[in-house]
């Protein structure tokens, strides 16, 4: 299958997600340039990456959001097409309003770099698949603005419908205010959209891809995709 | 053949636009200068909201007409209607 991964200007995980799904049997990752206007016409996913688009001006990924790449990305998932969007690439969906809700500045004002527990809430989705229900992951968070924010009737649609897919824990799999890292409602980590097709994390999977950097349990967002793959084109 | 719409005879407006987030929600800013404040001996203050403050000049027709293109850039771009209120605080001409 063929991943896209986007660069924005400020970017700066797209050689890690080209890295790690490189190492996953079935993936062929390239680079799409966010001036372009149309994607590769096999493409399977695109990944929006981590870092800083656009310096965060105004707001983390309002102005990524019109690049031109995004109207490409949009019609991409329109049309039933897989979106990962980490970190960066989650703000800049939900300022694209491909998903719900918002990433405010984190509640206790840091930014914050370091591993945490999240449970897989949700793993009969395209991006979760290879995990258990409930399966607790060990991966690193980066950001300043992550602390999920949305209106209490979204937060209740998205539970109901079962599209909150990660959720912060703690090593026992609690969902406590202490393994909460930055005040995010319902200790949301990452969600996908109704459809099922567009997913946005703060955690970042593709730092922890190899025991040799401190944790692979990230890897199985990529393989997951690779299982999908395989299943759709039987 | 010029147009009467043309933008050469337009007027310029100087637009004062403020964006701020919701009082909902917690303004992780505000909070750290009211802490900082009430260091500085000013108890009494609550309530610290920090938002932005944007001025632009635009062409238009008239006063509405530049109003209505604020309206239009605070919704689509200034400000984010899931977690932020915005108020468009002055339009002035620019007198040359």
């Amino acid at each position: 299958m063929n991943v896209g991964i986007v660069i924005f200007p400020g970017s700066n995980c797209d050689r890690d997600a080209y890295y790690a799904t490189r190492l996953v049997a079935g993936i062929t990752p390239q680079f799409l340039w966010h001036k372009d206007t149309e994607l590769p016409a096999d493409l399977d996913c695109i990944i929006l990456p981590g870092g800083f688009s656009y310096g965060d001006y105004l707001r983390s990924g309002a102005i990524a959001r019109f690049s031109p790449i995004m109207r490409a990305v949009r019609s991409f998932a329109d049309g039933g097409g897989l979106i990962l969007g980490i970190c960066n690439g989650f703000q800049i969906l939900t300022e694209a309003g491909l998903l719900p809700g918002a990433l405010l500045r984190n509640a206790h004002q840091r930014f914050v770099c370091r591993n945490v527990t999240v449970r897989v809430e949700n793993n009969a989705t395209p991006f979760t698949s290879a995990y258990g229900q409930g399966q607790v992951l060990r991966i690193p968070i980066a950001h300043g603005e992550g602390r999920y924010y949305a209106d209490p009737e979204t937060i209740a649609r998205l539970e109901a419908n079962r599209q909150v897919v990660f959720r912060y824990v703690d090593a026992d799999s609690n969902p406590t205010a202490e393994s909460n890292p930055n005040g995010s409602l319902a200790n949301i980590a990452g969600i996908i959209n109704e459809r099922g097709n567009v997913l946005g994390m703060m955690p970042h999977p593709e730092r922890a891809c190899q025991t040799l950097l401190g944790s692979d349990d990230g890897l199985g967002v990529f393989t997951s995709l690779v299982h999908y793959f395989a299943h759709v084109s039987v | 053949m010029i147009s009467t719409t043309s933008t050469r005879c337009m007027p310029y407006y100087r637009a004062t636009i403020l964006v701020t987030l919701r009082p909902a929600i917690l303004d992780v800013p505000g909070k750290t200068v009211e802490h900082a404040l009430h260091s500085l001996g000013f108890e009494t203050v609550r309530n610290v909201r920090i938002g932005k403050h944007i001025t632009l000049e635009l062409q238009a027709t008239d006063v509405e007409h530049a109003q209505q293109q604020c309206h239009t850039m605070s919704q689509e771009l200034l400000a984010n209607p899931v977690i932020e209120d915005y108020a468009i605080a002055t339009i002035e001409p620019i007198t040359p």
